[in-house]
């Protein structure tokens, strides 16, 4: 009796089946012990479960005046619009960040790579301040050293009589909706249309006549020349509604509170460190070798860039790209430290804080990351395809 | 004509001497040249460089040094100074800054600590230093919960007061030291290994229970850079083999549970932000716990580091579990060892090694992100920094508060990166040069 028990013991397949079931009994008792501490400590903290608080008024402002995008009205607006308006302010911080960044870090990565030592000597200082201190103390520095020492509102920094700085925040012009927004639309999709076109028709020329053809230049030419003309033709025109200080404050246009003007420089310094890395990493990938056959070749040191280098270079950059893309995102959340009204500070926090549903808001929040998480993996996986190379 | 050259007759034709190079091509001249001034574009940028690092450098310096103020009582002192930085400010806060509220007259338990994590983790760092596999064993299996006992006091377990449970715990103890050398004298792995490890846990335990006979210590107590600093060793240190466990469980396609349980583990605290899995800790594991029973919130904060960094150092684990070839966990099987022999001693010895600069990526994100804990009312370096500069003695000194914290956390992340450079270096066995 007892040798067939160890000898079941020593078969790999029982043993395996064993463990397995172990490991989900052990994950289901886990599990059942934690709803039922879980349902037990909620009926005692009076807590009702459930999503019925996204529909209870919340009665907080979860934005400022100066961007409120989304219409939230404090005496109707519930917890559902709170989550709304955090999402909004996320990804508005995260896109705008993404965008700045990316151009930071391409331009301090290729610095960095410069033969010029004061040049990459600076670039290098950079990199290595930004990545070896907390992004929360840049932010903090952003915004309680850099940004709320400025200047007064009535003494705004005045850029071009459109922009204008100040302690509180930046106001910017906001475009008023009119039917020139469609023209423009119109204008810009068909350009899109014209520029796929003309890519392909270029690839078939370069293939056929070996004949290079300036796509990027015709295709920018073309993204603002087809919408100006048509909104010439339609005889309309965008109207921009300009910051006017008037006495204290500066009314009309759009006022970026102080603390996202933080936000976006800690983040966009910060993360442009990064993605000067991952770009000089993927720059030096590329083999001296490589360089050497596009001259032999006879490229000049503009083709050699454009067909050798970036090409290859891409394809190392992008899978790190895109983590750096996703880490911008999720530290947007840090936006709480300074009280920048992000999806974490407003759901995470104050709902949370009012409606005591922990579970669900975390839920909630967690659920959006991963979703934004998911979908840029899935655009960059396909941008990652576009470029990767194609073997046999 | 060269001065040298006069006497040129003398030599032999060929037997020459070489002349040295001419001014422009050695020596600073030729550096410059080469290095800044190369080409008009590279003139041009060596120029705005230049002046980008007069415009920084310079009053940067003054601020630092040249008009600071050392000595202080309030800001008003330094107001009176040359406008330079208040580092009296520093100097009057120094306590708090490194140990938070920790009680005064104790402030040698964290300093022994520190002496004691030095001098032990010296040698296992330094290889030149003899006796590294000593000091190791150490700071492994000892060090823990002599800083533990050291740094909180005694954690007191109720039973342990019975003194009929106490003879009987010691009778396990011995039971399973005995075990433990019954499995050494048959070579028995399962058996040497499960009576000693649960012997040294029970010996953990009553260790624990009277500490050092050091009065307790409050954990809401703990702050500055004691907090920082602990928060970030223990989560490097607990959340290293929680990351391996969770790679190894990723890749172990024959156990469909573990491996699924792995993999959503993983992902789902890699798609989330750090601060939504403290708010998570701090929030939702009070309401997970039976009543009556909680943890402190520095175990909360440390629960949902541990977790989430665990998760990322399984992804670098992962990466160089994937470079080891087959080949070597066949070969591992075909001169007999099972799977955790070959693990240990053919594919994590390997795996690991290639993902050292990873690896030390993430301990430095880990010490970066600890400052987080301020979010959810931890008194770290950082929080102790933003309220003393919101002290209206020392108001309007964010730069000061500032520039220290982000010196220390500099010299703590830059050093770790050197270290790491180091190592890579020097583990890299398949160099041929």
């Amino acid at each position: 009796m007892i040798n067939r028990l160890v000898g079941l013991w020593y078969d790999q397949n029982f043993r395996r089946l064993f463990l397995q079931v172990l490991a989900v009994l052990a994950f289901a008792y886990f599990g059942y012990f934690i709803f039922d501490n879980t349902s037990t400590n909620l009926e005692r903290l009076n807590i009702q479960p459930g999503f019925q608080f996204m529909n209870e008024i919340a009665g907080f402002k979860p934005t400022t005046d100066g961007m409120n995008f989304t219409g939230f009205d404090v005496n109707k607006s519930t917890h559902k619009d709170v989550f709304i308006v955090g999402i909004f302010n996320t990804l508005l911080l995260a896109i705008v960040g993404i965008i700045l960044a990316t151009i930071l870090g391409f331009v301090m990565g290729i610095l960095r790579l410069s033969s010029n030592l004061i040049i990459s000597f600076i670039s290098s200082a950079y990199v290595e301040g930004m990545r070896n201190i907390p992004l929360l103390l840049w932010i903090l520095i952003w915004y309680f050293g850099v940004i709320l020492a400025g200047p007064n509102v009535r003494q705004s920094i005045n850029l071009f009589d459109t922009i204008f700085v100040n302690k509180r925040y930046l106001a910017v012009p906001q475009p008023i909706y009119s039917d020139a927004i469609i023209y423009v639309c119109v204008g810009l999709f068909i350009a899109l249309i014209a520029t796929i076109f003309l890519k392909k028709w270029a690839k078939k020329r370069l293939e056929r006549e070996g004949k290079d053809t300036p796509v990027f230049l015709a295709s920018a030419f073309m993204f603002i020349f087809i919408p100006y003309t048509f909104l010439i033709i339609s005889g309309n025109s965008i109207t921009w509604e300009f910051p006017v200080l008037k006495g204290f404050n500066y009314i009309n246009g759009i006022q970026l509170p102080a603390n996202y003007v933080a936000m976006l420089m800690a983040l966009v310094f910060y993360t442009g460190a990064y993605i000067a890395e991952v770009v000089r990493a993927g720059i030096l990938s590329v083999t001296s070798g490589q360089i050497d056959a596009a001259r032999s070749v006879g490229l000049r040191e503009a083709q050699i860039n454009r067909f050798v280098i970036i090409p290859q270079a891409l394809r190392v950059i992008i899978p790190p790209l895109t983590s750096q893309y996703l880490n911008l995102t999720k530290n947007s959340s840090l936006a709480i430290a300074i009280g920048y009204t992000d999806l974490v500070n407003v759901f995470t926090g104050i709902s949370l804080m009012q409606t005591g549903n922990a579970l669900e808001i975390i839920m909630l929040t967690m659920a959006f990351y991963a979703s934004v998480s998911i979908l840029i993996s899935i655009f960059m996986n396909w941008f990652n395809k576009h470029v990767a190379i194609v073997e046999r | 004509m060269n001065p040298n050259d006069t006497n040129a007759a003398a030599y032999p034709i060929g037997q020459h001497p070489s002349l040295p190079p001419p001014t422009t091509e050695r020596g600073v001249l030729k550096w410059l040249k080469t290095n800044l001034f190369n080409t008009w574009y590279n003139s041009i940028a060596t120029i705005i460089g230049l002046y980008f690092l007069y415009l920084i450098i310079p009053p940067t310096f003054d601020w630092v040094w040249g008009s600071a103020t050392w000595e202080a009582s309030s800001n008003k002192d330094c107001r009176a100074g040359e406008g330079g930085a208040c580092w009296g400010f520093i100097k009057a806060r120094f306590v708090l800054f490194m140990y938070g509220f920790y009680e005064a007259e104790a402030l040698w338990r964290p300093n022994l600590a520190g002496i004691l994590l030095v001098f032990l983790g010296v040698p296992v760092l330094v290889p030149k230093i003899p006796g590294t596999k000593l000091f190791a064993i150490f700071l492994i299996f000892l060090y823990p919960w002599i800083a533990l006992s050291l740094l909180v006091g005694p954690i007191k377990i109720a039973l342990f007061s019975d003194t009929t449970f106490l003879i009987l715990w010691g009778i396990l103890i011995v039971a399973l030291l005995f075990y433990g050398v019954r499995g050494m004298q048959t070579n028995d792995l399962v058996k040497r290994g499960f009576g000693f490890g649960s012997a040294y846990a029970a010996v953990v335990l009553l260790f624990l229970n009277w500490g050092l006979g050091l009065p307790e210590v409050e954990t809401t107590k703990f702050g500055g850079l004691l907090l920082t600093l602990v928060l970030a060793l223990t989560s490097i240190v607990v959340s290293l083999p929680l990351g391996i466990l969770l790679a190894l469980g990723r890749r172990a396609e024959s156990l469909p549970v573990v491996m699924y349980f792995c993999i959503g583990v993983i992902e789902l605290f890699r798609a989330v932000p750090l601060i939504t899995v403290l708010f998570m800790a701090i929030n939702m594991i009070p309401l997970f716990l039976p009543q009556g029973y909680s943890f402190d919130n520095v175990v909360m904060a440390l629960i949902g580091l541990i977790i989430f960094f665990g998760a990322y150092l399984a992804e670098v684990v992962r990466g160089g579990l994937q470079a080891i070839p087959k080949g070597q966990v066949e070969a591992a099987a075909s001169i007999g060892l099972n799977y955790y022999k070959s693990m240990r001693l053919i594919v994590l010895p390997q795996a690991l090694k290639i993902v050292i600069p990873g690896i030390v990526n993430t301990f430095i994100a880990m010490t970066k992100d600890t400052s987080l804990v301020m979010i959810i009312g931890l008194f770290d370096i950082l929080m102790i920094t933003k309220s003393s500069i919101t002290d209206a003695e020392w108001l309007g000194l964010e730069w000061e508060g500032y520039a220290f914290v982000g010196l220390l956390f500099w010299i703590l992340c830059f050093s770790m990166s050197r270290y790491s450079q180091w190592l890579e270096r020097r583990l890299d066995t398949d160099r041929r040069d």
